[in-house]
């Protein structure tokens, strides 16, 4: 037979603030651990969504990243000969030679850091169509103007539509402001990679060269052709959403490693915290789980009421704790990038399946730390528990 | 006397729930002054800094070059004592995962311009008589067991080629806040293949590192060396080597806050670990307190009582928890490649931190059943049941 559910809810209310510093405990530790999951997906989507799948980024195969990549003229000119590019409507093929740099400007809050320039062709918004203009106008190719992401514009200094920036010995004027999806491409300043490359000396060496592909299936054939072409043996093809996965790999591995360590030493601190609970609410009761005993219920029914009432706290905790996290999708972070060696910007992002894991990992805190305690009130034996005082 | 010894007794009365929640103190006090140690390990830089020294880069930004021509101007200013120049090689190294700090320095004026990094005179005049040859920090030797006569090779990235190099010397850090994980080499190497290779790319260096006589002149000559390229193609910005450092720093700031933030919620956490603890065990024992009360004792012995209690706990809960930080870093140290965090140790300060938390957290604990036991009347206390 099995208690009622009655007698576990009026247990909660008898000791209040014993149960509710416990469920405080477990939401803080789920607060935590959705937390870090959450801006570690944050982290991926954004990289995600600023490659496509059929578009293909050429970088020099030792590079660590765009802006320590080198493609010169001859190599870019052989790349272009390959097949399965895609062609516009008039037979240009879509793609795009990108300089890459970095430039320092002063953030809001002071501190000076780094930002993006990307030097793009013309066919860049055919090649990225998830870039939209939303106030201003395109830059013109030809003169010294730029175009701002959005979250640039938000969090740094004089990057605003009508401002100046100087660097490279010119003025630069920002004439628009686009908007890329929440993507990497959201913490880019973009300008003529003409341009840009004049401006720097660089001649016609560009970073990276990216193109789009006839469809994502093009892909293998395309990376055999470049691979049989001994002139680009220094060079590698890559999938654009892979390469900007890749760049983020070490940023979602420390924040993956750094959480998951914080998250552990947590969920220890909170487990025992349940434990005590559960302990005293069995050494409290003795008298009663004697009684109960003695009025036949069975020792896996005593069992059974305190291992739910450990998993009731806990998963109290769990929904309290996640709901307390699902705010964060209101913040973003943004903080430098060691793949592009410049600020990216990113949110918290909330996805069904953490939800299901952080309320998994509350009800396995409760778990672990009801189940000794209701062993022993479940091993009680009658006659002593009857008589503790 | 008797009083301290029945706080004593009373702290460890239920043995099992004493010793859960000691666990719990010290999990906390652990993790707080591990994460206490990353936050440290990242500013390791800038504590690590020289104030006499001065960085000297382009304005745009850290990634372009300045022309070795400015050494010249640079030294001929009054206060100036020494110049220096360094380029970032970068460079992959068996394959991308092995990282650490690789750079073209100066072979006559580097070390000079750096006493923290010892060398062995006759290596280092080894070094300075071969052009293809470098310096390895000792961590470095640890990490890899590179011995001096080995060719390290580089595949470059943004100097791109096949490059090979001597280990000539090998340099101690002269504690334990200075990078050991280094490897510098002939600035005149990378020069000369450069005037080879690509001619644009010659007599460029990445940084100066400006040697001052007296630091407290380091703002004015500052912006004296940045007044003589204003306007030029390759504007200047020079700041202290601290302030540098701090703008490396400043750039993990979000992640940053991120885990100064969590190791706020973790000191929350042990509160409400032990505070659950002293709560219970205060609501257990009102009757107690009430024939405390009725015995003669004053408020105070009372209030001693618990907070003693509360004491004990979270002192065996540090006393446990601090040789366990330690323990971890250590552990965490061998797990990541040393480079990446070059300096890791736990600081003086994070010890005294971490002790502080705890005893502001005993003293939150304590306050609630306090109060509760002092406005608990007698006869409350006495009909009350557990």
């Amino acid at each position: 037979m099995k208690i009622p559910l009655k007698y576990i809810v009026r247990n909660f209310r008898t000791r209040r603030l014993t149960t509710g510093i416990t469920v405080a405990g477990i939401a803080l530790v789920v607060f935590v651990f959705t937390a870090v999951l959450m801006l570690a997906n944050g982290v991926r989507q954004t990289l995600v969504a600023t490659g496509a799948d059929d578009n293909v980024l050429i970088s020099r195969k030792s590079s660590n990243g765009e802006i320590s990549s080198i493609l010169d003229p001859g190599t870019q000119g052989v790349i272009l000969t390959l097949p399965f590019i895609a062609k516009t409507a008039d037979g240009k093929p879509i793609v795009s030679k990108e300089p890459v740099v970095v430039i320092n400007l002063r953030k809001h809050d002071g501190g000076m850091s780094n930002v993006t320039v990307r030097g793009v062709s013309d066919q860049a918004l055919i090649l990225r169509p998830q870039v939209k203009l939303v106030d201003g106008r395109m830059f013109n190719f030809g003169s010294r103007e730029l175009i701002v992401g959005q979250s640039i514009e938000k969090r740094f200094q004089g990057a605003k539509i009508g401002d100046v920036v100087r660097f490279a010995g010119d003025n630069w004027s920002i004439v628009g402001r686009f908007q890329a999806n929440k993507s990497g491409f959201d913490s880019e300043m973009w300008g003529d990679a003409l341009q840009l490359l004049s401006a720097f000396n660089r001649g016609s060496s560009v970073s990276t060269m990216t193109m789009k592909l006839e469809r994502p299936e093009s892909f293998e054939g395309f990376k055999r052709a470049f691979e049989s072409e001994q002139r680009l043996n220094q060079f590698e093809p890559k999938v654009e959403q892979k390469y900007f996965e890749e760049q983020s790999e070490f940023m979602s591995i420390f924040i993956s490693v750094l959480g998951i360590f914080v998250t552990v030493i947590f969920s220890a601190g909170a487990t025992i915290g349940a434990m005590i609970t559960m302990y005293a609410a069995v050494a409290n009761r003795t008298v009663e789980i004697g009684t109960l005993r003695a009025l036949g219920f069975r020792r896996r029914s005593v069992l059974a009421a305190f291992m739910l009432e450990s998993l009731i706290i806990a998963l109290f905790g769990g929904f309290l704790g996640l709901a307390i996290s699902s705010f964060l999708q209101f913040f973003s972070i943004s903080t430098m990038n060691f793949g592009s060696f410049a600020e990216l910007e990113f949110s918290f992002a909330l996805s069904p399946q953490i939800a299901i894991y952080s309320l998994l990992f509350s009800m396995a805190m409760g778990f672990v730390g009801g189940f000794l305690p209701s062993v022993r009130a479940a091993r009680l034996n009658i006659v002593t528990a009857l008589r503790a005082s | 006397m008797k009083v301290l010894k029945l706080t004593f007794k009373n702290a460890f009365r239920h043995k099992l729930r004493s010793v859960l929640t000691i666990i719990g103190i010290a999990i906390a006090v652990t993790a707080f002054g591990f994460l206490r140690t990353v936050v440290t390990a990242w500013y390791s830089g800038v504590e690590a800094s020289s104030a006499n020294r001065l960085i000297t880069r382009q304005a745009i930004s850290f990634i372009f070059p300045l022309p070795l021509a400015d050494r010249d101007q640079i030294s001929k200013l009054p206060g100036v004592q020494l110049v220096s120049w360094a380029n970032w090689f970068q460079g992959v190294y068996k394959d991308k995962s092995q990282f650490f700090a690789r750079m073209a320095v100066d072979h006559e004026t580097f070390f000079d311009a750096y006493s923290e990094f010892l060398t062995a005179p006759d290596e280092l005049a080894e070094f300075k008589k071969y052009r293809n040859s470098c310096i390895v920090g000792a961590d470095l030797v640890k990490q890899y067991g590179f011995k001096i006569g080995d060719i390290i090779p580089i595949e470059g990235d943004i100097f791109p080629g096949h490059w090979e190099f001597v280990v000539k010397g090998i340099y101690k850090p002269r504690d334990k806040t200075i990078d050991g994980t280094q490897m510098l080499f002939h600035w005149d190497y990378l020069n000369e293949r450069m005037r080879q290779e690509s001619p644009g790319r010659a007599d460029q260096v990445g940084w100066y590192i400006v040697k001052i006589k007296d630091a407290l002149h380091g703002a004015e000559l500052s912006d004296q060396i940045d007044a003589l390229f204003a306007n030029s193609r390759a504007e200047t910005k020079t700041e202290t080597e601290r302030a540098f450092q701090q703008g490396f720093a400043q750039s993990g700031n979000a992640i940053l806050s991120a885990i100064n933030f969590i190791s706020y919620v973790i000191v929350g956490i042990i509160m409400l670990v032990l505070g659950n603890t002293m709560i219970m065990s205060a609501r257990e024992r009102t009757r107690e307190y009430a024939v405390f009360k009725t015995l003669g004792f004053s408020a105070k012995h009372v209030t001693g009582m618990i907070f003693g209690e509360s004491m004990i706990l979270s002192a065996f809960g540090v006393v446990f928890g601090l040789p366990a930080t330690i323990g971890l870093v250590n552990m965490f140290a061998q797990f990541i490649p040393k480079a990446m965090i070059p300096v890791f140790y736990v600081e003086p300060i994070t010890y005294v931190l971490s002790g502080t938390a705890a005893l502001l957290v005993c003293v939150a604990a304590s306050v609630f059943p306090i109060q509760r036991a002092l406005r608990t009347t007698i006869v409350d206390g006495l009909r009350s049941i557990g």
